[in-house]
């Protein structure tokens, strides 16, 4: 709590205190309302001042006003208690609005707490405490078990593993080594590292992270723009409608006090407060649940967008695949693929092409210098190399279709369309083929099933590989649509094309890795890049940018930003129908001015309490340790 | 360019709603979004008036909410 608040509780307290005391004294002695107006005094002396001093800046209508109003209207009645008791309660209320908004910043704030202090720059051999800004590129820094790594750069000395929470929600830690990359704003958990800095800190991760964080309140979302626009008619509407109430009738009946006693009740429902805070403190839950995940979204706009998702648009290499080629199957005329893939290996020994690093990886065991003898390469075709392995000198052909045709040699695979494959033999016998190809990433399955569980309806693949590959990827993973071949500026056509497809109200959203995919990410209602931890072009071209490489991470988005929405909604319906009802039930003399305190204290503490729950995000995919 | 403001001790969310309306009506701001839950005043405004922009910022904001300190960030 803050020092604020403290006196507003111990005022509160005293007010309460007056207030009891004054129940008790009220029809015993004559002097009871010393105690009311006490009471009164204690918590809320400041209100009428401040509306007072409202006024003279040109500020009508504001709740310090319609609370005076309100309770000076009720005390010339002579309905004291009731007067005492809405500004207690509209005390009540507020500080615990003001409790519970800060408690949100404030936890917010810890989730995004990645902002370094300062940096240990190496200087002469001395180590010196500095601003992050002064140390430039080149320098190096030390980042001591339990620091922060100031700024992005590479490890030159020291090995560690590092806490990246704060930045991809991932709660294992990642081991580092020597040449190894680090991120500023993870936090370095066992050894001492140096490390040279690669980027000012104007330029690191964690400066990108916190200026997008901060601007994210800043786009609005519709549904935080209806309540602003409501509240700026809501509160004159409903103060006309007191004057009238307090007026009309009575000239008529005569009956002065009634009247005047339910167009007070009327001022106290007339605050929109509850929702003019309710909202944007739900929308704010909901970023932070998501960052609370590793998924920056750069607007509540964007929640709105993701709650109602309708089409989404994937890049194929680098989001559905990974980009890296693999050996994805080994297929042996006879004996093992184990055996098939020693051969390929020891083949490949000498080349230093990506596709025979793939099959040496997949090989995986260490291979023998002395066992591969002359190797010649045979452009265009692949390579002959001879070998002594698994007992036998052998004289192998690796490469092409085209090289079996040239030595003459009857295959029986087929080329694979969806990658390369490498055809064996020995001397003149085939003795299978390998197939490298790009992969597909692990949870795509996992993510693509959530995805049309939440409710997406069309799944669309672009890519700028051949037409068949994205075939043959796209029927794999079961997707709507698939269009190959595309050059960048085609992907935007497409997605312009699939716009307008969609439902009207619904939105579309592009993933891709953020790398070359500006345009699409700015053409899609959310552009939403992948993976990318300290990509400058991804942070700036996407709406929301998902920092670990998890597709997963996109059905999280969803659940949160419908949660989000579906709070707001509920808070929208809850807030508006308990005050139109209060201010009917008033008009007609059924309820209370108590009531009227419930419609306005008791509408705000339930609506608020209700918002914070945006805040709390369980991940069901969160792995236990 | 943009300029950011912080009004700390802004706790008034109808406030916020005010003063974001009022500085979006002065001359030379393009744009103008006030964060309630951040307390963050983020403004597009014309280079050549910036200075008197931002004095007409701060007594629209001390205008409407008193007690919240016009901070400029940037």
């Amino acid at each position: 709590m803050t020092k604020k608040q403290k006196i507003m509780g111990i005022r509160l307290v005293i007010s309460a205190v007056f207030f009891a005391l004054a129940m008790a004294a009220e029809g015993k002695v004559f002097w009871y309302w010393i105690l009311f107006i006490l009471s009164y005094l204690a918590a809320g002396y400041d209100i009428p001042l401040r509306a007072v001093r409202n006024i003279k800046n040109g500020q009508f209508f504001d709740e310090n006003f319609l609370m005076s109003v309100a309770t000076f209207g009720a005390i010339g009645i002579g309905a004291l208690e009731e007067a005492v008791g809405v500004m207690l309660f509209y005390q009540i209320g507020e500080l615990f609005n003001d409790y519970a908004v800060n408690r949100s910043r404030k936890s917010i704030t810890d989730l995004m707490d990645i902002n370094p202090e300062y940096a240990n720059l190496l200087r002469d051999g001395a180590e010196e405490k500095v601003d992050p800004y002064e140390v430039e590129v080149e320098d190096i820094i030390v980042v001591k078990p339990g620091e922060k790594v100031p700024l992005d750069g590479v490890v030159v000395k020291g090995s560690s593993s590092l806490d990246t929470k704060a930045l991809t929600g991932e709660s294992m830690p990642v081991e580092i080594k020597e040449n190894d990359p680090v991120i500023s704003g993870s936090i370095n958990l066992s050894g001492v590292l140096e490390v040279r800095v690669t980027r000012l800190f104007d330029d690191s991760t964690v400066a990108k992270i916190l200026e997008l964080v901060e601007n994210a309140s800043s786009r609005k979302a519709r549904a935080e723009n209806f309540i602003t626009r409501f509240a700026r008619v809501y509160t004159p509407v409903v103060v006309v409608l007191a004057i009238m109430l307090g007026v009309i009738p009575p000239l008529i009946t005569g009956d002065w006090g009634t009247w005047i006693y339910r167009a007070c009740s009327f001022l106290v429902v007339s605050c929109p407060c509850a929702l003019v805070i309710s909202v944007p403190l739900s929308f704010f839950g909901g970023l932070g649940a998501a960052s609370g995940q590793g998924i920056l979204l750069k607007g509540s706009n964007y929640l709105e967008a993701m709650a109602n998702l309708d089409t989404v648009v994937f890049d194929k290499t680098g989001t559905l695949t990974t980009g890296k080629f693999q050996v994805t199957s080994v297929e042996p005329v006879e004996g093992t693929k184990e055996e098939l893939l020693e051969l390929a290996a020891y083949g490949e020994f000498h080349s230093n092409h990506p596709i025979a690093h793939s099959v040496k990886e997949a090989y995986g065991k260490a291979l023998d210098p002395s066992m591969v003898g002359a190797t010649e390469e045979i452009a265009g075709f692949g390579v002959k190399t001879s070998v002594f392995t698994q007992n036998k000198e052998r004289e192998l052909y690796i490469g092409n279709a085209r090289l079996m045709e040239r030595q003459g040699i009857a295959v029986s695979a087929a080329d694979s369309m969806a990658g390369t494959t490498l055809f064996i033999a020995d001397k003149n016998t085939y003795l299978g083929s390998v197939t490298i190809s790009d992969t597909i990433r692990e949870d795509v399955p996992k993510a693509l099933k959530g995805l049309r569980a939440a409710g997406v309806k069309k799944l669309v693949m672009l890519t700028g590989d051949k037409p068949e590959v994205g075939k043959l990827v796209g029927e794999k993973l079961g997707l709507d649509e698939v269009h190959g071949g595309l050059l960048p500026g085609d992907k935007v056509g497409k997605v312009e094309e699939l716009l307008t497809k969609k439902h009207k109200d619904a939105a579309l959203a592009f993933v891709g890795d953020g790398i070359n995919d500006a345009p699409v990410l700015a053409r899609a209602d959310v552009g939403i890049a992948m993976g990318q931890i300290g990509s400058d072009a991804a942070v700036e071209a996407a709406d929301v940018v998902i920092m670990t490489d998890e597709l997963t991470k996109l059905v999280d988005t969803i659940l949160i930003a419908r949660k989000t929405v579906g709070i707001v909604k509920q808070n929208i319906i809850f807030a508006i129908g308990v005050k139109v009802l209060i201010l009917i039930l008033s008009a007609a003399g059924i309820a209370t001015m108590w009531a009227a305190v419930f419609g306005d204290v008791g509408v705000s503490v339930i609506a608020i309490l209700n918002a914070v729950r945006a805040l709390r995000y369980q991940n069901r995919n969160e792995k236990t340790h | 360019m943009k300029k950011i403001v912080k009004l700390e001790g802004l706790c008034c969310a109808n406030c916020a709603a005010k003063i974001e309306e009022e500085v979006k009506k002065l001359n030379g701001v393009e744009s103008a979004s006030l964060s309630f839950m951040t307390q963050r005043l983020t403004m597009e405004v014309l280079e050549e008036k910036v200075d008197e922009i931002m004095e007409a910022a701060r007594k629209t904001a001390y205008k409407i909410e008193p007690e919240a300190e016009f901070k400029v960030l940037r």
